[in-house]
Formats: structure tokens, C-alpha cells, sequence
């Protein structure tokens, strides 16, 4: 493993940030959610917000990093790192189907050798495909060996292809160096708390140098590993995000503090998911009945800490062996048995003629976005409404309403159009609301938005919307989101003025808990 | 004595494997199994037998009560 570790296998043609840039992502201080001047919303919102152009660059391509990206590019996980050195409440080992989404979940193992077979084989199918990232279903950095393998063999073969871990940062100090040497620039972090005592309700045990070490202790090490690994890519100049899970009555409040504790040493991102529990998960979370938050409490939580950093909010907490876009998941296409007599043709043009075409199109909406915004010059208003929208991707609201498998969700102002976050809707499977309407599972999940934006809608559920107060609006089909979100609220406001409509402070709404129907 | 593997409650996750330091854990068809000959729990290496720490889930890696204590056999 050393020696693999010397050899200089990647040529990565992005920049790698000096550690100027690392300071300017450590003293960023808030964000701009001010529209105009070019600058998008804030965080991995539309476009390049208040970034660092050095950061930008990097990570505008980086569908898990680039909330405007992820329309665009795909990302896969090849799942070659089953084990794991901690145990977390919210994690269970066990459970393997075929039909669950979320994070810790896969559906084969993989040897570095077949996974990088099935990377040349994804790419080839799927020009956007530009991210590969090993997360699991354990942690990379238990099993060092098979992860830096893997990685040895893609940078060979497909240099363009972006290399990024997930790990829970209690072997990152060990491997700081061997990450750097292969290039891999982009490192997520899974830290929940700094404070041990708060550790020990997450984490039963972990084990470090040969010893398992419980509750408040394990947590300990746990904390200060994961702070002292974060300090070190901060000072190698490699990209980091910490990912948060937002366990309420645990560590929701805490969060403020593991936010303030992760900016001050480098993290250039902080993305607080919510926890996904349900007793059928058979994780210690799931059985003892606790709880994930409400879509507002997440949103409350976000919204709190963005004044201290940038904010992810379209994390779809996938599986450890997804592969296509975020929200979508063609894993099932790529199975072993289906790609490793495939004859592969890497064919980089493709890939560059591609990723071309998505740069004009980006630029036409951000265009066509500053246009529209420059009509809301002058307006007045503390009005704030969310809105859903139905979107297959490409920044364009082109999704039937009954299609759907998630909304997107944004905040207009008259700061403009802001996306904070996503619902998912999708049908699920026992134990789920699967015997239930569907439509009343997609107005619970969109209940805090004012309105729907849909490429079409049948007369049906348009009626039941109404009457849930949420209005359906198919005028904007196949525009641009943003677009057409700042034209929704202009006329909004209009209304409200005009005295044709109230606005009304909205309810809250549900993150899905059951376990998806693979799509 | 020596240690075995519940295959029952094995997942393959493959983390006992790469701690054992006789190298008698391998794997086989849907679990990993240790081999008795080799396995020493751990005595004269580590204060607990690693497979036992590291195991995710609980009562997987357990004594083989067929075999004598590790020391017995010493």
C-alpha cells in the first residue's frame, strides 16, 4: 500500500486550491443572499455565491458539492469498503435491500478491480458522470487497502473522473497524506457532535489502535480525530465538507456549535441531513422510537447556522453504491454480473463535447435569471413564500406533477429565489404509506409551500391541491426554475397587494422515513 | 480454545479479517469463518480478542466451547 501510495498515478486537471485559498474558505464569514451582481443564493445554492473562484472551479462540476451542478453532472459510489470502526445508532450493519435508499446501504460488494470495471462501464454509458466516491457501506479509511486501490486503478484509466471519500474521520489523520498523494480532492467528514457527552448518545462504541472504547470515552476519540483529520486536509489544501445528522433532542442544538467548530478549521461546507429513522430500519435509532425532524425544524436549523458558513441543502443521502444524478439511482443497470464481460470504450471527447453543451446552457440560465431578477429592482416586501417545483433536472421545471418522485423546494423573496432544500415523495414499500393515496403523501411533504410549479397537472389533484392551499401553477412549463420562481413571486406579491389573495404563514412538512422503491 | 463465527449474524463486512493478527479469519461462501487451528484469542497480542471489538454486531464472534482454553493447549 506505501508504495502505490509514491506513485503519482492521477492527473486531475483541476486547481488545486494554495493555502490562501484554504484561509479565504476559513474566513468566510456568511453569505450574500442578496441577489444581483451576478452572485447567485447562497451556499451550494444556483451558482457561485460568494466562493472563493479557486473553490468554485473545483467543486462547480461536483454534483454532491454544487447544488446547481447535481442537475447536470452524476456522481457514483462504488461500494469497496464493507467494514467499519465505529458503531452509530443510526446504523444498522445488517439490513441489505435492495429496495432501501439511504446511506450504509448496498447491494453487492465489490473488489477495487470489479469496481473500477464498473466505472469505465458507467462512464461510458453516462458522459456526465464525472464524481466517483467511496462511502461505504463501512468506512473507506477501515478498509485503507481496497479504497486506495480503487482509486489507483480509475485515476489510470479514466483520469478525468473526479476521486472523493466519505469517511467518519477516525483514520483520517493516519491517511491524510496517502489522500493527498492520490489526488483526491474532495473529502466529506460525517461529524455529529464535539462534545463527548452528546457522543456517547450517537455512538455506542469505536475502536481505535486495537481496543474498543465505549460511551463517553469512545466518543472522545472520536471528536478529536475527526477535528485534528479536518485541520489537516484544511492545511493540504484538500476540499472538505462535513456532513451532519440532525437528531432532534440529541444534537439539533448542538449542531450550532459543531457548525462554528468546523468552519473555524477549514470545512468549506456544512450539510446537516436529517436523520432517517423508522423501526423497520432495525437500527438502535429505529427501535427505541426517536425521531427525525420535521422539514421546518431542518430548515430552522440551516437557515441558523448559514449566517456562519455555506449551507448544503440537496443532499439526497443516498446509497453506498448509487450511480447517475442525484435523486435517481441506476445502480441496477450496472450490476457485476451485467459489466464485467462489457467491452468498454472510454471515449474522453464524448465526454468533453458533453460537458461543453452544459456549460452554455448554465450560463443561458443564469442570464435568463438575472433578467427576471432585475424586474423585482425597487419591490418592497417582507413577504417570503416556499415553493415546490417538479423538476427532471437541467434547471427547468419539465416534471409532470403525478411523475414526480421529489419536489424541489425554494424560498422567494424579494432577495430573489433561493433553493433550500427537496422532498422526496416517492412511493414506498412495507411499512411505508404505500397503502395510502399517494397525493396525500405529497401535499404532507410540500404543506409549508405556497404553491406547486409543474410542467402539467390533471384536473383531479389540481382540486385537492387548492383546497390544501397549496396552489398549482402549470404556466411556467419547461422555463428555467429560477426564472420562473421570481415571475411566480412577483405576481404574488402583486395579489397579496391588490387584495386578491392573503398571505398566510404556512404549516410544516414531513421527511419521508420509509424505505424507497428503488427507481 | 478458540473463537468462531455465528454465520447467521455475519455480514462479510470483511472488518475481523484485516485485525486478526494469526491471520485464521477468512472468507467462505456468506460468512466468514475462523480457523481454530491458528486462532489464539488474541493471547500474547492484544488485551481483547480483536475480532470481538471490532465485530458490528453483537454475540457474532463468540468462544467455540469445542476446543479447550487457548492457554490449556500452550
Amino acid at each position: 500500500m506505501q508504495g502505490v501510495a509514491q506513485q503519482p498515478v492521477v492527473q486531475l486537471t483541476v486547481l488545486q486550491p494554495s493555502s490562501e485559498t484554504m484561509q479565504k474558505i476559513a474566513g468566510h464569514k456568511g453569505c450574500a443572499t442578496q441577489g444581483g451582481s451576478g452572485k447567485a443564493s447562497c451556499g451550494s445554492g444556483a451558482g457561485q455565491g460568494d466562493l472563493a473562484p479557486e473553490i468554485w472551479e473545483k467543486i462547480k462540476n461536483h454534483p454532491c458539492y454544487s447544488e446547481e451542478a447535481h442537475h447536470h453532472y452524476a456522481r457514483m459510489h462504488v461500494a469497496v469498503a464493507p467494514a467499519c470502526n465505529i458503531q452509530c445508532n443510526y446504523c444498522n450493519r445488517k439490513y441489505d435491500c435492495a429496495n432501501e435508499s439511504r446511506p450504509g446501504v448496498v447491494s453487492e460488494k465489490l473488489t477495487p478491480e470489479q469496481a473500477a470495471k464498473k466505472v469505465l462501464a458507467v462512464a461510458s454509458t453516462i458522459p456526465q458522470m464525472t464524481v466517483l466516491g467511496i462511502a461505504g457501506p463501512g468506512d473507506p479509511l477501515a478498509n485503507p487497502a481496497k479504497t486506495f486501490k480503487t482509486f489507483e486503478l480509475i485515476a489510470k484509466t479514466a483520469p478525468d473522473i473526479k476521486l472523493c471519500l466519505s469517511t467518519n474521520g477516525l483514520m483520517l489523520p493516519d491517511r491524510v497524506d496517502t489522500i493527498k498523494n492520490f489526488n483526491v480532492d474532495h473529502v466529506t467528514i460525517t461529524i455529529n457532535m464535539t462534545d463527548p457527552e452528546i457522543g456517547a448518545k450517537i455512538y455506542p462504541w469505536v475502536y481505535y489502535k486495537h481496543k474498543r472504547y465505549t460511551g463517553v470515552e469512545g466518543a472522545k476519540i472520536l471528536s478529536e480525530r475527526q477535528l485534528q483529520g479536518l485541520e489537516m486536509l484544511t492545511e493540504r489544501g484538500i476540499l472538505c465538507k462535513v456532513n451532519s445528522v440532525m437528531i432532534p433532542g440529541v444534537n439539533d442544538k448542538h449542531l450550532v456549535e459543531v457548525n462554528r467548530a468546523v468552519k473555524s478549521r477549514g470545512a468549506f461546507l456544512h450539510n446537516i441531513m436529517p436523520l432517517i429513522s423508522a423501526p423497520e430500519h432495525g437500527t438502535v435509532f429505529g427501535l427505541t422510537g426517536q425521531r427525525g425532524p420535521s422539514a421546518q425544524e431542518l430548515k430552522a436549523l440551516q437557515d441558523g447556522c448559514e449566517g456562519e458558513m455555506n449551507m448544503m441543502r440537496h443532499c439526497r443521502q443516498c446509497r453506498a453504491d448509487a450511480v447517475g444524478l442525484l435523486g435517481e439511482d441506476r445502480s441496477a443497470e450496472f450490476t457485476t454480473d451485467k459489466i464485467m464481460d462489457r467491452e468498454v470504450d472510454y471515449d474522453l471527447e464524448t465526454r468533453k463535447a458533453y460537458q461543453e453543451k452544459v456549460e452554455e446552457e448554465r450560463q443561458a440560465k443564469v442570464a435568463a435569471k438575472q433578467a427576471e431578477l432585475e424586474t423585482l429592482a425597487g419591490e418592497r416586501s417582507d413577504i417570503k413564500v416556499l415553493v415546490a417545483v417538479a423538476t427532471k433536472g437541467s434547471g427547468r421545471i419539465n416534471e409532470h406533477f403525478g411523475h414526480a418522485k421529489e419536489f424541489q423546494v425554494y424560498e422567494l423573496s424579494t432577495a430573489g429565489a433561493k433553493f433550500v432544500g427537496h422532498r422526496r415523495v416517492d412511493l414506498y414499500c412495507q411499512g411505508g404509506y404505500g397503502e395510502e393515496d399517494s397525493l396525500d403523501t405529497v401535499i404532507r411533504a410540500i404543506n409549508d409551500c405556497a404553491a406547486v410549479l409543474v410542467a402539467k397537472i390533471g384536473g383531479c389533484p389540481k382540486e385537492t391541491l387548492r383546497k390544501a392551499g397549496i396552489e398549482p401553477v402549470d404556466k411556467y412549463a419547461l422555463e428555467f426554475i429560477e426564472q420562473s420562481a421570481i415571475a411566480y413571486f412577483r405576481e404574488y406579491v402583486e395579489k397579496v397587494k391588490t387584495g386578491e389573495i392573503q398571505h398566510v404563514e404556512p404549516g410544516d412538512a414531513a421527511i419521508r422515513q420509509g424505505a424507497l422503491v428503488a427507481a | 480454545m478458540a473463537y468462531t463465527i455465528v454465520a447467521e449474524n455475519c455480514t462479510s463486512c470483511a472488518a475481523c479479517e484485516a485485525e486478526c493478527p494469526n491471520v485464521a479469519i477468512s472468507a467462505k461462501d456468506f460468512a466468514f469463518v475462523i480457523n481454530p487451528k491458528k486462532c489464539t484469542e488474541c493471547i500474547g497480542y492484544f488485551d481483547d480478542p480483536q475480532c470481538v471489538a471490532v465485530c458490528p454486531i453483537d454475540a457474532t464472534c463468540i468462544i467455540d466451547t469445542v476446543y479447550p482454553r487457548y492457554q490449556a493447549r500452550a
